[in-house]
């Protein structure tokens, strides 16, 4: 006796409609490849990488947030349609609300930072050192960009080194090249 | 969210993709295809709601087909509780050509007296163990195992 396609939607709208779903998740195809996303009501709070272990996200995210998680493609549509648009080039800024509850307070300061970078700029790690107020943080500031639990939407990709070299990525470098030249249109 | 702490339960996407055909084929072997939806729809929003609170995942299985069995135990109460609207129509008046071939003995089952229905239902309809059966009824497995035994003792006295 198997649960069929129907019968598993009418479960997850169900579960949507009660406020049972504490995390949803879903994906979506990209130039960059699949995207994994996942949001709380308080907003989007993870994207990973398709090399990321989807398993492992959603069980990280588990003991860190809530058990409560379920596919809940809905409440993810307008972050879907934004990237769509971002990866297309008609979007220069995202317009979602971001729950930051993956991050610590540090972290915190330096993506909410480094979010307002404009579409199309870079800055480096020692500029962005200084924006948070510890000029000789540059290290810890890449370690909390190299931990941006919210890639693309949170831009991370444009912060480069002083003089220009293209420093590192999370997601991996031809990652962070495609999505800056897709900036500079 | 109204609770972020910390906690080793897997999300329950995966709990769902895992145990859910158990818990149907559980549930319609206990109240019939017709009500087995509902009843399914209920226990896994049931165990949606008390997952987070839940201390031990070691059972999740368990844990979903005892779920089940409360509803179950539900419908076939809020079924005593309908009043049939006209006579039972005569059995020989319709001949339902999509009855699957074991309706007959799956009517059978449910007149049994409970444990050992509920105990052949589990061991022949959600295909589990002694040990699992044992774990679901709060009972041991000798008398999960006795309980199944009667009950295939007295199907074969009344089917034969």
């Amino acid at each position: 006796m198997t649960v069929d396609l129907a019968m598993t939607n009418r479960f997850l709208e169900r579960a949507e409609a009660k406020g049972l779903v504490d995390v949803a998740v879903s994906t979506m195809d990209s130039p960059v490849g699949t995207l994994l996303l996942m949001a709380t009501p308080r907003g989007l709070v993870r994207i990973a990488f398709d090399y990321e272990n989807r398993d492992e996200v959603l069980g990280e995210v588990a003991t860190r947030l809530s058990p409560r998680i379920l596919d809940a493609p809905r409440r993810l549509d307008a972050v879907r349609r934004q990237l769509d648009r971002y990866f297309a080039g008609t979007l220069r800024d995202f317009n979602v609300p971001i729950d930051w509850s993956l991050t610590g307070d540090f972290a915190r300061k330096v993506l909410r930072r480094t979010a307002r970078i404009p579409y199309g700029s870079v800055e480096s790690y020692a500029d962005v050192a200084v924006g948070v107020g510890t000029p000789r943080g540059y290290r810890a500031v890449g370690n909390a960009l190299g931990s941006n639990p919210i890639p693309v939407v949170v831009p991370c990709h444009r912060v480069v080194r002083t003089g220009g070299a293209i420093g590192g990525y999370g997601g991996g470098l031809p990652r962070k090249r495609w999505l800056l030249a897709l900036e500079k249109g | 969210m109204s609770t972020v702490k910390a906690t080793a339960l897997p999300p329950f996407q995966f709990v769902f993709e895992k145990h859910a055909n158990a818990v149907l084929t559980f549930l319609n072997g206990a109240v019939g295809v017709s009500e087995a939806e509902d009843c399914f729809q209920e226990t896994m929003l049931s165990a949606l709601r008390a997952y987070p609170r839940l201390g031990d995942g070691s059972n999740l299985r368990g844990w979903l087909l005892t779920i089940a069995r409360r509803k179950a135990i539900d419908a076939h109460r809020a079924r005593a509780r309908r009043p049939s609207p006209v006579a039972d129509p005569d059995p020989g008046a319709v001949v339902d050509t999509h009855a699957e071939p074991d309706d007959g003995l799956w009517d059978q089952v449910r007149g049994l007296p409970s444990k050992q229905r509920k105990a052949v239902v589990l061991r022949f309809a959600g295909d589990k163990s002694y040990p699992e059966i044992a774990a679901v009824m709060s009972t041991t497995q000798d008398s999960a195992r006795q309980s199944v035994h009667e009950g295939l003792k007295k199907l074969r006295r009344e089917l034969r």
